[in-house]
């Protein structure tokens, strides 16, 4: 098959799960009489909505080019960072690290990403940011609290930028047969990804009745968490199609998707509760902040990233 | 306007600057917004934050020893954000208020920074008495509390640059008016306004 052709297969696919999500939505919606229940509808299509915006906007990037979509995760990586910084609490001293943070370190690294600059792309953040962003906070001479506000820093940047940048440096891979083909790889990646939560999400709602974490996420159920992962590792492992994977390879790396998908929720959950948040943000309505609908991409790109880098690279 | 409109617009995209009303405000009534005050962003945002309509006719206070201070300045302040400037510098309290006092008589509503300068705390400091005799000379004009939140950390007393923090701006209901009110008594409850809406 051409680059085209799957291409429009798996967006008309997407539109055509998202048009019968908004159907179901629709008819929830006339049929629900309890309070409780009009309010889990309302958020339902208020989510599915959201996911229409979504995929538009990817959709967008595709038509105009690698370069838009590096450019769409650079933004998406600065919403990230400024719901971490937001509510990770950082003090006056960290201004000069934090600036250096979000206005040179994020730009840089998609630029890296753009010329393809591989080595330094995985040095940048680990390495050189690492050590230059607690050197810049210490000319402050603010000793308060100096290791953990440099931990919750980097831990932000780590996070929001460096991991997030692994979806669209999966453009950059040179992979055997596969020439020219990457942004499929990126679509199955956070096709993956967001099936899996939102099959998580309806299994768990639907047959939910063991809580995997209460303390940390309780939303998260064993059922959820079985029949959800088990549907999205089996979809993913039918989309081998659009991959350089065969059936089985692909039955795997979704499978790998799916549960560092769910690790990355869990951990992100955690931190989200021990900064005493619900949500990171309200930027996507429905679904509460970008780094809500991130986080699990976070923690499936750099994994599926090296990967695919190391088994099918040439 | 324009000038207004493109500082309003590139605030939204760095701190966000959302606005949670405690209650649907009535914009028909003449206002005195009052504010803790930690940024020089801390105007623009409650500009941003107000209904378009509203925006109109609502002058800020702000200082002339820097919104005056070169001709940039004062050209944003005044023709961008139809400013009152103030000359904080001079000595005699009762001049100092003189060109607002013009303002409100003339029917416009004010944003007002009763600490006086910029703090670097989340919670407001005490309040000069400017605020106290505003609202004594001016009986019928709402005053209304404003919590700015996380803009102390965004763009802090002595820093050029704000960082993309986002930044809440919750704005409450007006303030009881009490008959004989006490000045210190006044200002506290005032400045407890504020405080209430940043829990």
């Amino acid at each position: 098959m051409m680059l085209e052709t799957k291409f429009l297969w798996f967006f008309a696919g997407l539109v055509g799960l998202l048009a019968s999500a908004s159907l179901i939505g629709h008819v929830l919606a006339s049929r629900t009489k309890t309070d409780n229940a009009m309010a889990t509808v309302e958020n339902l299509n208020q989510r599915v909505n959201a996911w229409w915006g979504m995929v538009i906007v990817f959709f967008m990037s595709y038509l105009l080019g690698g370069n838009a979509t590096v450019i769409l995760f650079g933004f998406i990586s600065l919403f990230a960072l400024r719901e971490f910084i937001t509510l990770a609490p950082t003090k006056r001293g960290d201004h000069n690290a934090l600036f250096i943070a979000f206005f040179v370190l994020i730009p840089l690294q998609y630029a890296l990403i753009a010329c393809q600059w591989y080595s330094m792309f995985t040095l940048l953040v680990p390495v050189y940011a690492f050590l230059l962003l607690p050197a810049i906070a210490v000319l402050s001479q603010d000793t308060e609290c100096f290791l953990e506000r440099t931990a919750k820093i980097q831990w932000g940047v780590m996070i929001c930028i460096f991991c997030i940048s692994h979806a669209p440096a999966l453009l950059m891979l040179d992979l055997e047969g596969f020439k020219g083909q990457n942004a499929l790889l990126l679509f199955y990646l956070m096709f993956v990804v967001q099936l899996s939560d939102v099959l998580q999400y309806v299994f768990g709602k639907l047959f939910g009745k063991h809580k995997v974490a209460p303390l940390v996420s309780p939303s998260k159920t064993v059922e959820g968490l079985v029949g959800g992962g088990l549907a999205a590792t089996l979809i993913g492992g039918c989309m081998f199609w659009m991959t350089p994977f065969s059936f089985w390879q692909s039955l795997m790396m979704a499978f790998v998707i799916v549960v560092m998908g769910f690790v990355g929720g869990l951990v992100m959950s955690a931190i989200k509760r021990s900064l005493s948040a619900k949500d990171w943000g309200t930027m996507i309505k429905g679904h509460g902040g970008m780094l809500d609908r991130m986080d699990s991409v976070c923690f499936a790109a750099p994994i599926f990233f090296h990967l695919t880098r190391y088994f099918f690279s040439v | 306007m324009w000038i207004s409109n493109a500082l309003t617009s590139v605030l939204r995209v760095l701190i966000g600057v959302t606005a949670r009303w405690e209650s649907p405000p009535d914009l028909t009534r003449q206002r005195i917004y009052f504010a803790n005050h930690t940024s020089h962003m801390d105007t623009l945002a409650i500009i941003a934050a107000l209904p378009a309509d509203a925006r109109v006719n609502v002058r800020p206070v702000a200082a002339a020893d820097y919104w005056g201070k070169n001709a940039f300045l004062s050209y944003i302040s005044q023709k961008g954000l139809n400013a009152v400037l103030i000359d904080r510098t001079s000595g005699a309290d009762k001049n100092l208020l003189e060109p607002i006092f013009d303002v409100l008589k003339a029917g416009h509503s004010i944003i007002f920074f009763p600490e006086g300068t910029r703090s670097c705390q989340a919670l407001p400091g005490e309040f000069k008495s400017g605020l106290f005799r505003l609202s004594e000379t001016f009986p019928d004009v709402d005053l209304v509390p404003v919590y700015l939140e996380n803009f102390h950390r965004s763009m802090p007393k002595g820093k050029h640059f704000p960082l993309p923090i986002i930044c809440t701006i919750r704005i409450g209901n007006p303030l009881q008016k009490m008959i004989g009110e006490e000045k210190p008594l006044f200002l506290e409850r005032a400045r407890d306004a504020i405080v209430r809406l940043s829990q």
